[in-house]
């Protein structure tokens, strides 16, 4: 059983990411987007810990939600995948169960 | 009406788009601006976010409102500041930011940039000279 892990909320501001590393088993996908996005970006207090996850999960970042918020594809951590809307619903559908991390 | 002038700072802590405060902030920066108040803005947390260059929500459909806070000098907006630990924390420096230019009309006095990044002890300082604190 896979569950695809959404995050839209800032690392800064939340702890929803924490938590969602903290409880996803390694093998499951986390899709970050809306404000969830900030945390894909170089050089924040955040990139270590998005790092450690990268190691044993894969982690996907919704694109058009890092443009709207001014940053492009360069800014963002080596190994992290970019995805569009197509790409969301195509993870939410090859995964058993979504669960967003409010 | 009183020919009191105060000293009102926003003070933005959230990021654009996610929630509707950055927009309801720069609404009420724009209303007050009419009433001939001493206005400055302070962002901090994730509101530094709220100026960062380059923004395109054409993929998003939500409006892209970040155009604005390049025309605050034109609302007699003087005054705006940036935390600098906020910045470091996201990985960001001023070159990330809007330039935000003023102009006073009647002077010709211009100021490329009034956009000023500050240390956390500025950020109290303004926050206690300040008459009023609109808080997003």
């Amino acid at each position: 059983m896979s569950i695809l892990h959404t995050v839209n909320k800032s690392p800064f501001e939340r702890n929803s990411l924490e938590s969602c590393l903290k409880f996803a088993n390694k093998d499951d996908p986390v899709l970050l987007f809306e404000d969830g996005v900030y945390a894909v970006l170089k050089g924040t207090s955040a990139e270590k810990q998005l790092e450690a996850a990268l190691a044993e999960q894969s982690i996907y970042v919704l694109g058009p939600d890092l443009a709207a918020r001014g940053f492009s594809e360069d800014r963002i951590i080596d190994g992290i995948e970019v995805v569009d809307y197509a790409g969301f619903v195509e993870l939410a559908a090859n995964n058993d169960k979504v669960q967003a991390w409010l | 009406m009183s020919e009191t002038v105060k000293k009102f700072l926003y003070l933005n802590r959230k990021a654009p788009y996610g929630t509707i405060y950055a927009w309801e902030s720069l609404e009420v920066v724009l209303i007050g601006a009419a009433f001939d108040q001493e206005v400055r803005l302070m962002f901090l947390d994730d509101g530094v976010y709220q100026l960062t260059t380059g923004q395109d929500t054409a993929g998003v459909g939500m409006k892209n409102f970040s155009p604005t806070y390049r025309t605050l000098g034109d609302y007699e907006v003087k005054n705006i500041y940036v935390d600098k630990d906020s910045l470091e924390a996201r990985g960001l420096t001023q070159d990330d930011l809007v330039a935000i230019a003023w102009e006073d009309w009647e002077t010709e006095e211009e100021i490329e940039n009034i956009v000023e990044v500050v240390d956390a002890a500025r950020v109290s300082e303004l926050m206690e000279e300040s008459d009023v604190i609109f808080s997003f």
